[in-house]
């Protein structure tokens, strides 16, 4: 019972908040603008046609529903509680009459796909490698690898894959410039490794930007575990290398660690912009870009929710492991 | 002032990464004597490559590469700056706030600063930005990015001050008969300095890449210059497929640079900052 209520219970409570101030600030951002979406929609509606009055009333009635601006400022804000519990975002006005959530439904697997695989790789590397040049900072192959984590870790990484894009597609033509995959998307081997020869490069600038990264942190978290006295203790007893850094140095920094794995596996949701615009990647990302650029703004708003409540969901799971990997956190 | 001259004394990175600033500050100051406005056109031959006479070459608009760069540095930093005031105003305000009074002020406020560290910033500036399309200034850039960032130095502020409030030194202080006020501003302010060094540094690095992102979608505002909406319009006018590679060159290299500068002056902070090589310091100092 005291685990439920002194644990469990004021985690969940957090993750209602992050959630409530997330849809919040959702819902105030487009009224507190001073452009008037309906206006636009209008505007962009009629530019290439006349109307009858009484049509453009009509439609000005039908989207002031749609965007659920109907009623007083309360009323509104109750109502777009109601749409978000019950996963009812609206159309997409891009490709009216598709469904927001059935357009986010179909892309959210590429990205999930492309970016949970990622992820965990450079996780591991990232983590493997930092920690081996933060255990012996003196040897060449360390201070190799900190020479050029430092030199790519600063590159934007807008620039980082336009580069690898030009340089892999361009120059040398070794991968295909745009798509998830070729052909029609089914269960055959062929579609599957079509599916791999698409998806490597944009896997591979991810993983480039997210191993320096996580190499950064690993290596200061790790030199500074080696100091420690059990590591000192440890090598006084000349176990064997391996055995300290693995079970020694990695176990300790395995805390913040996991806390950044799975904050990163919950930006999934955001989709990755940059990369599947760069490498036109047809996930949720590319569907944000193209919602971007028609103004389709219930998709837009679609996607910050789904990952609003993506992030918050991960880092409640991740708040609720912590006692699995440190003994010290008792459920306090 | 010393904690800059000790760093710029004790830590290599630092001092390559101020230098690397200094320079960006002389570009930022020679805008003043560009010859030409801003955003006049077809002031200059179009499309030029780098020559003696156009230092980086001009661009398709005939704009001249160079003087173009020092306005857009100039902005972007301009912005950043903004944004890390805010953000750290706000920051720090709250941080004090609820690391001194504590209590159910502290709970509640850490709850909300919990909740803004985790909110996603980036979705949240295109929504932002794609309802306020066309009429976003470089100043209201700034200002939302600032409002977007400042959870997490909160925090760090609030668990630097709760660990000051337990040390020695300020239950000395308050037996001593010093005022409340005068804890706070002499005894716990030059320890709190560093760390806001560091988290300007990581603010104007957050401030510029949001920029340059959120330009490249085309929803920053394009008719100013900066290092983002000049990539923009390079790639516009397809500097890269016509191979008129300079025009992209000169804000990609702006921007790789300056970001180094940050990072290493923001790797010297952070070596600075480490307590254990503080002891070693102290040590060979005395």
């Amino acid at each position: 019972m005291t685990l439920l209520k002194e644990f469990i219970l004021p985690r969940l409570v957090q993750w209602f908040v992050v959630i409530f101030i997330g849809v919040t600030v959702t819902f105030l951002i487009p009224r507190l603008s001073p452009v008037n979406p309906i206006d636009q929609a209008m505007a962009r509606l009629s530019q290439f046609q006349t109307r009858e009055p009484e049509a453009t009333i009509a439609l000005r009635e039908s989207l002031q529903d749609l965007y659920g601006l109907n009623g007083n400022f309360f009323e509104q804000y109750v109502n777009f509680w109601k749409r978000v519990v019950r996963g009812d975002l609206g159309p997409s006005f891009s490709a009216f009459p598709a469904k927001v959530t059935d357009m986010i439904g179909t892309s959210i697997w590429w990205t999930v796909g492309l970016l949970s695989i990622s992820t965990l790789i450079a996780w591991l590397l990232g983590l493997v490698l930092g920690s081996f040049a933060g255990y012996s900072p003196n040897r060449w192959w360390s201070r190799l690898m900190d020479m050029s984590v430092i030199s790519i870790y600063p590159v934007p990484y807008y620039i980082l894959s336009f580069v690898l894009l030009m340089a892999l597609t361009y120059y040398i033509p070794l991968f295909p410039l745009v798509g998830g995959g070729k052909g029609v998307p089914r269960l055959t081997f062929d579609y599957l490794l079509s599916m791999l020869h698409h998806g490597f490069l944009p896997a591979l600038s991810i993983i480039i930007a997210a191993v320096s990264f996580r190499f950064i942190v690993s290596k200061a978290l790790s030199s500074q575990e080696s100091a420690s006295d059990s590591v000192q203790y440890a090598e006084m007893a000349a176990l064997p290398k391996r055995k300290i850094l693995f079970s020694y140095i990695i176990r300790n920094t395995m805390l913040p660690q996991v806390t950044d794995l799975g904050l990163s596996l919950g930006t999934i949701f955001e989709g990755a912009l940059i990369t599947e615009v760069v490498f036109g990647y047809p996930g949720v990302g590319y569907l944000l870009f193209n919602a971007v650029n028609s103004s389709d703004y219930n998709m837009i708003m679609g996607i910050t929710l789904l990952s609003i409540i993506g992030i918050a969901t991960a880092s409640l799971l991740v708040d609720l492991s912590y006692p699995l990997f440190d003994p010290r956190i008792r459920y306090r | 002032m010393t904690t800059l001259k000790d760093l710029f004394r004790f830590s290599p990175s630092f001092r390559i990464g101020a230098i690397i600033l200094i320079l960006v500050l002389v570009l930022i100051g020679l805008s003043f004597f560009s010859p030409y406005e801003p955003d006049a056109t077809r002031a200059v031959p179009r499309n030029k490559a780098p020559s003696a006479e156009f230092l980086l070459g001009t661009n398709s608009n005939g704009q001249d590469v160079f003087w173009m760069l020092t306005f857009a540095v100039r902005n972007s930093l301009v912005m950043a700056g903004l944004a890390v005031l805010i953000g750290r105003g706000i920051g720090v305000m709250l941080g004090m706030i609820s690391g001194y009074v504590g209590g159910t002020l502290d709970r509640v406020v850490s709850s909300i600063v919990d909740s803004f560290i985790v909110m996603p910033r980036l979705p949240l500036l295109i929504l932002i930005a794609s309802i306020m399309r066309g009429q976003m200034t470089m100043v209201m850039l700034g200002v939302m990015l600032g409002l977007l960032d400042w959870a997490y130095p909160s925090k760090r502020y609030r668990s630097q001050i709760l660990s000051l409030r337990e040390r020695e030194f300020t239950q000395t202080a308050v037996f001593a008969g010093m005022s409340t006020l005068k804890i706070v501003l002499k005894e716990h302010l030059p320890f709190l300095i560093p760390f806001l060094l560091a988290d300007i540094v990581s603010g104007f690095l957050f401030a510029i890449s949001f920029e340059v992102t959120l330009s490249i979608l085309g929803l920053s505002d394009l008719g100013t210059q900066s290092i983002g909406t000049m990539i923009y319009w390079g790639n516009y006018y397809n500097a890269l497929l016509s191979n008129r590679l300079w025009i992209l060159a000169a804000p990609i290299g702006a921007s790789i640079i300056i970001v180094i500068g940050f990072y290493l002056m923001s790797l010297g902070l952070s070596t600075f900052l480490d307590p254990r090589t503080r002891l070693e310091r102290l040590q060979v100092k005395g």
